[in-house]
């Protein structure tokens, strides 16, 4: 078996503790583990120090935006009441909770707006691991490459890379950065929905749009400081919108995203499209916003010619890299497919078939 | 005996291990903790290829916890399944061959601290030449991988014909050409290997292991330690999956058990999932050629197939694998000359061996896609073509196989019909398809691993006074129920409920010798043994009731734990008490069984592969989508017949086969064991790709379809109670099919597995472009031949034997070695064609 490294181990009560445990260097923070202790087993951090999260109880809740709970965001960002999501809380709550699929009175009988961040948290890994995975692992999860992702023994044998104890980058030999994949599920579909985040340390509290916590470099990630914790994920309230989340990976479970297309819409009562978001996850470092994609659907009805610009549009920038599963050309080529599945469905389409076949489950739809 | 028809065989039955298993009772390797135990980890190689200058291990000994470190010098004598490949060594002497072979031991007081350990052994390496395919073997002789071998860095080279297959294909109406690879995959049992060594309180060797071959790791340790056989004692433990994959003799049982032996405490290993990709001894990567020979009928005149074998660094079982691509073929349809060529070459990769199907599951698929495509162009429903070309009963084929019963025209309408196959097929909307295919696989290789004339398999019972029974035999409990069988077949003979029959299996010292659970050989062997071992223990309670009761013994029957008059069932005793008076009129009651193969009719060299007792027969049909703008592909059902004989526990049966089309369908849709060469400006590595269960892509419960199994039940004489084997032969149809039916949903042919989406995508742009709609291997390459084995078919008047074999002394591990018939000095002969047998 794969065995940890030695490391010192703090199950702090509250985020303050936790903060000023963070303060004191060569820590690292400890949610569900799910990614953090299988890379440590592998030897891709060693960190001396590990602050659990489990035990903080402000971290764990769900709420509706209430302005008096402690997972308070900018007020600039909340703009009433959404829903805040405490950072402790693990992905299968998260899925289990009523108001994720029909929206956050919970009452609506429908489909509500974040449908598509209950599919991208649905579609994480396995039942297991969303048992135990929480949503600011989630967010924080580390980029993923082929050449990084492998046993301590195994990188020795390439002389490992850029991205830890090594030099060069084995996916582009002359690139002057890691290209290594941000390959969360649900960073796509929170930041498709406009969401915020608080990050907590011994110095203060900051708040930041989500798609402001990352930046597209594999190593550097994350604008979080490593002494930050990420506490609680704030949704806006969206009446009239609707969202979605595609995955593609090879099978209907495990496997991590080697493209995520997360949908937002607010559409007015002639169907024509008001606003708009496409972000796609797993073709950078970062999930990948395309402004051009969204701006070709605003003023239009959801036609197959108005879709089939968006697509064009969204699928443009992405970037595939020779580092996930599949052929980076076929995974380039199809990223138009899965915007034009997305934004189909959006439009009311019946792709219960179709997304069966893809995701091998059924999921929520329209 | 009167006749009762059957209590236990046949019925659908909780397996004898389920209890233990689902409560999680049952004892793997790794759950073996024993007093003073400490741990071992080995350093593997970083480069694929290198000479290994020096190895300094001195600050590992150093390191506090660690008891002692072994390398290469401490593992003098080579050890290897087959006795012509003798080609390893528990730890590198001064060469290694992969990234993955051992080069030093620790042995430490925990993991932990024997991987941290493994970091301070500086070793030296001279890297070598690497070999990353099977055509740079072919062109570059040198360096040599291994001193021995067929030639250069070939392993093994054979041709073999039956016939005169050139004159069948210009008898034909047609001749069809098509060259198929397919990939290398690996076992992935869930259990990873585990082992425990330990000295024995007596001084002596025992070594607890997951291993599907407790009496050839018996073997193969008293020989690299060099300690007398009757001093060690190898214990199979329960295997969590095995599937091949630990059929071999492995480096970390040998360095634990001299571990163990030096430091006289028990020595521990579980391997690391990376690790159990090194040990390998998977799917062989075969390219393969096949040049087929048809009446517009369809009927088969002849057929050659070649194929190149990418052996990876070590012989393993490689020589029988070679010879398996090419042994099957002629045991589904009557092909009446064949000619077959197969080339094994080594390259810097792990080792290929036997993967469930071993070696025949390649060739497989290239004839089953091939029928396809001849059955188009004959405009024939290729459901149709079979059933024509079906091999009939009772036959002795071109290449000497002796074929008993065949149920394969039986699965083929069963499984037509459950499918409703003739308003399918070729019938869907676009994107969507079905197809078919049949195979055929071995129920027990006729041969042993080591010449010998002795049982294959051996069983022992115990009768006790209570009426409880012990049935003792070295066969290997690696989940596909063979402690289940051994215990139905005494349990049915005996009139006794399985329940009161404990199974000691798998154990050297206390157990007879049963080869292994390898080639789906083990139900009808040891059934077999088991049944005669029963049946003489019947046979002494019989008489001892016979004579208490005063009844004809022949009128005694055993049943529901009493043995009474057939035709008065309320005279009679029971069980126990049958014992007690056995007892007091014989002594003691223990029995014997044993099972010996009947000799087989091949005595060519190379004819050693492919004999069994009985073959069993499967067709499946598979149903597919196919997305025209990405390729992708999903497999919602398949359909699946097998000619099982008897389904002697037919929910054991159902699961294999089950768990065969789930193997099967990630050979054919996701799984490859591939490998990574870096810019070699810039570094040596040849890595394995992704030695990890999350990227080393497997099918996951999300991913399998629905299967509806149909069991063809016809029972061979030659089987106990007729049962066939099921654990391998229901892989074998299904890559084909699923090849076949994207043929029918979009009308590209995938002459290669796995069956992704990218080569869908490709051959529909190549389609789209006007060019052939296809995607696969374009061509094989020269390879140089040696001078083909003649054996004249036995309706050439061939007697089994070549015309032409002067280098018949050559001994070949899996073969007679008196076999050799043909007079020396006699060259190359011209015989009589005497035209396809008359069907
Ligand atoms: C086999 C397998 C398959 C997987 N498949 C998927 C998948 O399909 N999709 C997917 O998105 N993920 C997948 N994962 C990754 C992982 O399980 C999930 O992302 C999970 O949500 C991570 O949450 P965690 O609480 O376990 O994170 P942890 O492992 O505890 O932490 C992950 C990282 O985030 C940091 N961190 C955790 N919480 C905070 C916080 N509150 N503030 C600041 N930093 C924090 C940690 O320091 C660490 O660097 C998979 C993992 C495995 C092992
Ligand atoms: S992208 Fe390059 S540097 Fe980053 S992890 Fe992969 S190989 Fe290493």
């Amino acid at each position: 078996m794969m065995r940890l490294p030695y490391f010192r181990y703090h199950a702090p009560r509250t985020v303050a503790e936790a903060a000023d445990l963070l303060s004191k260097g060569d820590a690292m923070i400890v949610a569900g583990g799910t990614d953090l202790l299988p890379n440590m087993k592998r030897r891709q951090q060693v960190p001396g120090t590990l602050v659990g999260l489990r035990n903080i109880a402000e971290l764990r809740g769900i709420s509706n935006g209430d302005p008096s709970t402690k997972l308070r965001v900018a007020p600039s960002l909340s703009r009433g009441d959404g829903l805040m999501i405490g950072a402790g809380v693990t992905l299968t709550e998260l899925v289990r909770d009523v108001r994720l699929r029909q929206g956050y009175g919970g009452q609506a009988p429908v489909t509500g707006p974040y449908a598509g961040l209950w599919q991208a948290a649905r579609q994480v890994a396995t039942p297991q691991l969303r048992n135990m995975g929480t949503i600011g692992g989630n967010l924080c999860l580390d980029t993923r490459c082929n050449y990084y992702d492998q046993n301590y023994e195994w990188r020795k044998a390439i002389d490992f890379c850029m991205k830890k104890d090594g030099e060069t980058c084995w996916v582009a030999t002359s690139s002057p950065k890691c290209l290594a994949v941000s390959s969360t599920d649900t960073a796509p579909a929170l930041v498709s929905l406009g969401a915020g985040v608080t990050l907590a340390s011994a110095t203060g509290t900051r708040h930041l749009p989500l798609a402001d916590l990352y930046q597209n470099d594999g190593i550097h990630y994350l604008t979080r400081r490593p002494d930050e914790i990420l506490t609680a994920v704030h949704l806006p309230r969206l009446d009239g919108w609707r969202s979605t989340y595609w995955k593609l990976r090879r099978r209907g479970a495990f496997d991590f995203p080697v493209l995520g297309v997360a949908c937002a819409l607010k559409l007015d009562r002639s169907g024509t499209v008001e606003a708009a978001r496409i972000v796609l996850g797993a073709v950078a470092s970062r999930p990948l916003e395309s402004s051009n994609g969204a701006a070709a659907l605003v003023g239009h009805a959801l036609t197959d010619e108005a879709i089939a610009h968006a697509a064009d549009a969204a699928a443009q920038p992405a970037r595939p890299m020779d580092n996930t599963d599949y052929t980076l050309h076929w995974r380039k080529r199809v990223t138009r497919d899965f915007v034009t599945y997305a934004l189909r469905e959006l439009r009311g389409d019946d792709t219960r078939e179709l997304r069966r076949r893809v995701a091998r489950q059924e999921l929520l739809t329209m | 005996m009167a006749a009762t028809s059957f209590k236990t065989i046949g019925k659908p039955r909780r397996r004898v291990d389920g209890r233990a298993k689902v409560t999680g009772q049952t004892k793997f390797a790794d759950d073996l903790m024993l007093p003073r135990m400490v741990h071992c980890k080995l350093l593997r190689s970083t480069l694929p290829h290198a000479r290994v200058v020096r190895i300094d291990a001195s600050r590992a000994l150093a390191h506090p916890g660690v008891h002692l470190v072994m390398t290469g010098r401490d593992f003098p004598i080579p050890y290897g399944i087959l006795p012509v490949s003798q080609d390893e060594h528990a730890l590198a002497i001064d060469r290694v061959r992969f990234v993955g072979d051992p080069v030093a031991a620790v042995i430490a007081r925990d993991e932990l601290t024997a991987f941290d350990a493994l970091d301070l052994i500086d070793v030296e390496y001279e890297p070598l030449r690497t070999f990353a395919d099977p055509e740079e073997s072919l062109t570059h002789s040198t360096p040599r991988i291994h001193d021995y071998g067929d030639a250069g860095n070939i392993h093994k080279i054979v041709s073999l014909g039956f016939g005169d297959v050139e004159q069948a294909f210009a008898d034909a109406d047609h001749v069809f050409e098509d060259t198929f690879f397919y990939q290398g995959s690996t076992h992935l049992p869930i259990e990873q290997h585990a082992a425990v060594a330990a000295k024995d309180p007596d001084g002596k060797l025992v070594l607890w292991s997951s291993t599907q071959t407790p009496h050839y790791v018996h073997r193969a340790l008293a020989k690299a330690l060099a300690i007398p056989a009757a001093h060690v004692r190898v214990i199979a433990t329960p295997n969590g999956g095995g599937f091949g994959g630990k059929s071999d003799p492995f480096n970390h049982e040998v360095v634990i058990a001299k571990a163990a032996m030096l430091l006289d405490r028990p020595v521990k290993i579980c391997l690391t999932r990376e690790e159990v990709f090194y040990c390998h001894r998977g799917r062989h990567p075969v390219l393969m050629h096949f040049k087929t020979g048809v009446k517009r009928d369809g009927t088969i005149t002849g057929l050659h197939v070649k194929t190149l074998l990418d052996g990876g660094a070590y012989g393993s079982y490689g020589v029988a694998s070679t010879f398996y691509t090419g042994a099957l073929q002629t045991v589904t349809y009557h092909i009446p000359t064949y000619h077959f060529q197969g080339c094994r070459v080594f390259t810097n990769k792990p080792p290929c061996g036997p993967k469930r199907g071993h070696g025949t599951p390649q060739s497989r698929f290239g004839q089953e896609i091939q029928l396809d495509k001849i059955a188009e162009t004959l405009s024939l429903d290729p459901a149709e073509l079979r059933l024509r070309i079906v091999e009939r009963p009772d036959t002795l084929t071109a290449n000497y196989l002796r074929i008993g019963t065949i149920g394969l025209a039986e699965c083929i309408r069963r499984v037509t019909h459950a499918a409703d196959w003739s308003s399918t097929y070729r019938k869907l909307p676009p994107g969507h398809g079905v197809g078919i295919a049949c195979s055929s696989y071995l129920s027990g290789a006729g041969l042993p691993i080591y010449w010998n004339d002795m049982p294959h398999s051996g069983v022992q019972l115990k009768l006790d006074r209570s009426g409880g029974v012990t049935a003792f035999c070295g066969a290997t409990e690696i989940g596909q129920g063979s402690d289940d069988v051994l215990v139905a077949c005494v349990a049915e003979i005996l009139g006794i409920d399985p329940i009161d029959i404990r199974a000691v299996t798998g154990d050297t010292d206390l157990t007879p010798v049963d080869l292994g659970s390898y080639s789906s050989r083990v139900t009808l062997m040891m059934g077999n043994a088991a049944i005669q071992a029963a049946e003489r223990a019947r046979d002494l309670l019989a008489e001892a009731v016979a004579s208490k009761i005063n009844v004809p013994k022949d009128r005694l029957v055993f049943a529901e734990r009493r043995v009474f008059d057939a035709e008065n069932p309320a005279t009679g005793v029971a069980f126990s008490d049958a014992v007690c008076l056995a007892e007091t009129m014989f002594g003691t009651i223990g029995t014997t069984g044993s099972y010996t193969p009947p000799r087989s009719a091949a005595k060519f060299k190379g004819g050693g592969v492919g004999p069994s007792p009985t073959y069993s027969y499967s067709a499946a049909i598979v149903e597919v989508t196919v997305e025209p703008s990405t390729g992708w592909i999903d497999v919602p059902r398949v359909w699946i017949a097998h000619d099982i004989g008897r389904a002697l526990n037919p929910t054991l049966v159902r699961g294999q086969v089950e768990g065969s089309v789930y193997m099967a369908l990630g050979e054919a849709l996701m799984e490859e064991q591939t490998f990574r060469r870096l810019p070699p400006r810039l570094s040596h590595a040849l890595v394995h790709k992704f030695p990890s269960m999350l990227e080393y892509k497997s099918p996951t419960t999300m991913d399998m379809p629905d299967v509806i199994t149909e069991l063809v039940e016809a029972p061979d004489p030659r089987g106990p109670f007729g049962a066939k084997e099921v654990g391998q032969g229901p892989l074998l149809p299904v890559m084909p099919a699923v090849a076949n039916a994207v043929y029918d949903a979009i009308g590209v042919r995938i002459d290669e597995v796995p069956i992704t989406p990218e080569k869908i995508l490709k051959a529909l742009d190549a389609k789209a472009a006007g060019k052939t709609p296809r995607y696969g291997p374009s061509r094989f390459p020269d390879i140089a031949w040696p001078e083909t084995l003649q054996v004249p078919p036995p309706w050439e008047g061939g007697d089994g034997t070549a015309v032409n074999d002067q280098r018949r002394s050559v001994p070949d591990t899996r073969e007679r070695h008196g076999a050799s018939a043909s007079a020396p000095g006699v060259g190359p002969r011209r015989y009589e064609k005497v035209g396809p047998r008359e069907r």
